[in-house]
């Protein structure tokens, strides 16, 4: 068995009720598993929502966590997406001001990671980068050197890359 | 017909066949009490809501059914918690049913409001708000599915005030339980536990609370039998083997007979059945059972490869997988020849020989334990239930009671709630009425929910209460005995109620003793008294429960009275 310790993609079929992300939260976090990002939404089906989450964990401690998940009666399939072929994305907003000295920079780093420019105002700008993890933390430090004002970043999300 | 949410309540409840609640009333229930009053569903009214869900408890655990409580919002709810957690841990079915402020009040820190959903979500096995009164009977027929199938565990339904107000047309809509078939074994695995119990020479099987919850005793009885496999059983399965049996090696683990924990240490296979392996039961783990290709058999996969690492996992209820293995072992003519046995059984022969459960009696003052013989010897054979408080008197109920029934021994086993066995012998004798139900009590725990006498003398419940009067708490104070040099700090229970007197203000039987040689007549009075008694016995200040396992220490190494370690 796996024991290396490393980010693990689950994915979860969930009821679309008020309370389901506390349930799967507490699951984790009572047992001291952390969870490090997170995403909730609909599916096709309203009644159904898909989370999104990673954790660090080894082999044996996801395969805990998977079985209590599917204990809860909430819950109606939980994906190891670490094991299957996915694609993966995350997205990033970053807003940066603009001066004559980085504007270039700026201009370079979206064109290499195909980001694009969402909102200019006045002298201030907001871009948008979205690319698997590697990709995004790139680019992150990359804009750091340039001065950035703020940013916010999703969690993972990930697909199947076939049924 | 449209009828209000209180009168859906008591119908839906009618339909999954309840019938006795245990509660308590308050403002935002009051519509479910004006119910009640029309007397459809016997209700026990208790002193303490702490008593109602732990006698719901006790209710489900002697009968199998789903035990029920009703409380109020806020205190009311809270009052229940430990209640609940006590049923989460060892996977009892109960429904508990909460009232809440209006759905309007909901969330503004309204008088009586707790979040109760948000408190017992992590000791429910699920919880429900009902927001619409159209959403009631499915509900509760949902709830009390949820509680008693798959693993069992108690579920909590939150009715807000206008929900029971509320009108709505009540239709019947009911979860079949047949709709989810519960796991079986495939036959794959039952052909190699079959081939390994061919090849082990010094089998085991290990059972758990799994078989009582699970109806499966008497499957479990019939495969040991047939194949001569000796067995022991977790504090939560006992009664599911015959304690008289020849087989049968008692409980293991940390206040286990010596010779039950000998056999774990060396056996070459292990078949554990609805079991959970707790610390409790197996000490260090890296040493535990550490001879063994360990099976196990259970209906919850979460409890799997959990604590112990497992050779052959079995998803399955406990019911079906003995059945299974039963009818392989039958179609595959299955025998073993007491000569096949004779090198395993014999070695367990002597180390029950060499270190049974034993104590020094004596004829100045009550050993506990003598209590206990005493007890089982005018009560064998009868149809007795025993239900033990938290401490050393629920090891010794463990250890010296034989218990050959299952549904039998209710003891607080996963969190070991002080408290629990009172109301939870209320719960069962209102499930027998014609049994005999015995509390076996620390002085200590007696007083955690004393207040429920007043419930068995108003209704007549004739729970006989025996009391191990050690003036401490005693278990804790063990544990400063041998880890903390006699350091006693705050357990000395001397200052507690004449219990003699109490019975009496409270209108029961109350009978003492601390002779020794008065220990047989007093439990012989007190268990003809009609109606509920309290017997104090007032025994060994500082006898301990032996044999014993130092906390995470491996469980060949024990202290056994004289104070010696074994190997
Ligand atoms: C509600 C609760 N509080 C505290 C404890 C910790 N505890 C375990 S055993 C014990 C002593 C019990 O004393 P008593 O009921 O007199 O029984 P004895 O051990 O003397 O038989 C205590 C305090 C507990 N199990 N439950």
């Amino acid at each position: 068995m796996e024991r290396e310790k490393k980010e693990r993609i689950l994915s979860l079929l969930v009821s679309n009720k008020p309370d389901v992300l506390a349930r799967v939260a507490g699951t984790l976090g009572g047992r001291g598993y952390n969870i490090e990002t997170l995403c909730v939404d609909a599916t096709l089906d309203p009644k159904v929502s898909k989370i999104i989450l990673t954790t660090i964990a080894d082999q044996p401690t996801l395969t805990k966590i998977e079985k209590q998940l599917m204990k809860l009666i909430d819950v109606q399939q939980v994906t190891d997406l670490t094991k299957i072929a996915t694609v993966m994305r995350e997205m990033m907003l970053v807003r940066m001001k603009l001066t004559e000295r980085n504007k270039a920079d700026i201009a370079l780093i979206i064109d290499t990671f195909g980001g694009r420019v969402v909102t200019l105002n006045g002298d201030h700008c907001v871009i948008e980068i979205s690319g698997n993890r590697d990709d995004i933390e790139k680019a992150l430090q990359s804009l750091k050197p340039l001065g950035i004002d703020d940013m916010s970043r999703t969690g993972i999300i990930a697909l199947e890359r076939t049924k | 017909m449209k009828i209000k949410g209180s009168q859906i309540l008591i119908q839906a409840l009618k339909q999954e066949g309840v019938e006795v609640i245990f509660g308590y009333p308050g403002g935002v229930v009051l519509d479910i009490y004006d119910e009640l009053h029309k007397g459809d569903i016997r209700h026990i009214l208790v002193r303490h809501e702490q008593g109602a869900v732990h006698a719901a408890d006790g209710y489900a655990r002697a009968s199998g059914k789903v035990g029920v409580a009703l409380v109020t919002s806020g205190p009311g709810a809270s009052n229940t918690v430990t209640g609940i957690a006590n049923a989460h841990l060892d996977s009892i079915p109960i429904v508990v049913f909460t009232g809440q402020v209006p759905t309007s009040l909901i969330g503004t820190d309204a008088f009586q409001e707790v979040d109760i959903i948000g408190i017992t979500r992590p000791c429910t096995k699920h919880n429900f708000q009902v927001r619409r009164v159209e959403e009631l009977t499915r509900t509760v027929s949902e709830a009390f599915h949820i509680a008693r199938s798959g693993r069992p565990g108690p579920v909590l339904v939150d009715l807000p005030k206008d929900v029971m107000n509320a009108v709505a047309e009540y239709t019947l809509e009911s979860f079949r339980d047949e709709d989810e078939p519960q796991p079986r074994p495939p036959s794959k695995k039952a052909f190699q536990v079959l081939d390994m119990i061919s090849e082990a020479k010094k089998p085991l099987i290990l059972s758990g609370g799994g078989i009582i919850l699970g109806g499966a005793s008497q499957e479990l009885r019939e495969m040991a039998w047939r194949t001569k496999i000796p067995v022991t059983s977790t504090l939560m399965g006992l009664g599911a083997f015959p304690g008289t049996d020849p087989l049968w090696l008692g409980m293991p683990g940390m206040h286990g007979t010596y010779y039950a924990n000998m056999v774990i240490s060396h056996c070459d296979l292990m078949i554990a059945i609805g079991c959970r392996f707790d610390d409790r039961v197996t000490g260090k783990i890296d040493t535990f059972a550490q001879n063994a290709r360990i099976v196990h058999v259970d209906v919850d996969p979460s409890s799997i490869n959990k604590n112990v690492m497992i050779d052959v996992p079995i998803v399955s209820d406990c019911k079906s997988a003995l059945a299974s293995f039963n009818r392989l072992l039958k179609d595959k003519n299955f025998t073993v020849t007491d000569d096949q046995r004779r090198d395993w059984l014999g070695m367990i022969d002597e180390w029950k020989r060499n270190v049974p459960l034993s104590y020094c009696h004596s004829e100045e003052v009550i050993k506990p334990q003598f209590v206990i013989e005493t007890l089982y010897n005018l009560t064998k054979g009868e149809d007795t239930i025993i239900t033990t408080e938290v401490g050393q008197n629920q090891m010794w109920a463990a250890q010296f009671y034989k218990y050959d029934h299952p549904n039998t021994f209710l003891s607080s086993g996963g969190l070991g709630t002080m408290g629990y066995g009172f109301p939870a012998a209320i719960g069962a004798q209102l499930a027998f009425p014609e049994k005999l139900v015995v509390d076996i009590a620390g002085d200590g725990s007696i007083q955690m929910n004393i207040q429920e006498l007043a419930t068995a003398v108003q209704y007549k419940i004739p729970v006989k209460i025996v009391i191990l009067n050690n003036g401490y708490l005693g278990m804790v104070r063990q544990w400063q005995e041998l880890f903390y040099e006699k350091r006693y700090s705050q357990t000395d229970m001397t200052y507690a109620p004449d219990f003699v007197k109490l019975a009496d203000a409270y209108g029961l039987a109350g009978f003492r003793t601390a002779k020794p040689a008065e220990v047989e007549e007093v439990l012989r009075k007190g268990l003809s008294t009609p109606g509920p008694v309290i017997m104090d016995f007032q025994v060994d200040r500082e006898e301990c429960v032996y044999p014993m396992v130092k906390p995470g220490g491996p469980i060949h190494e024990m202290t056994l009275g004289g104070r010696e370690m074994v190997n």
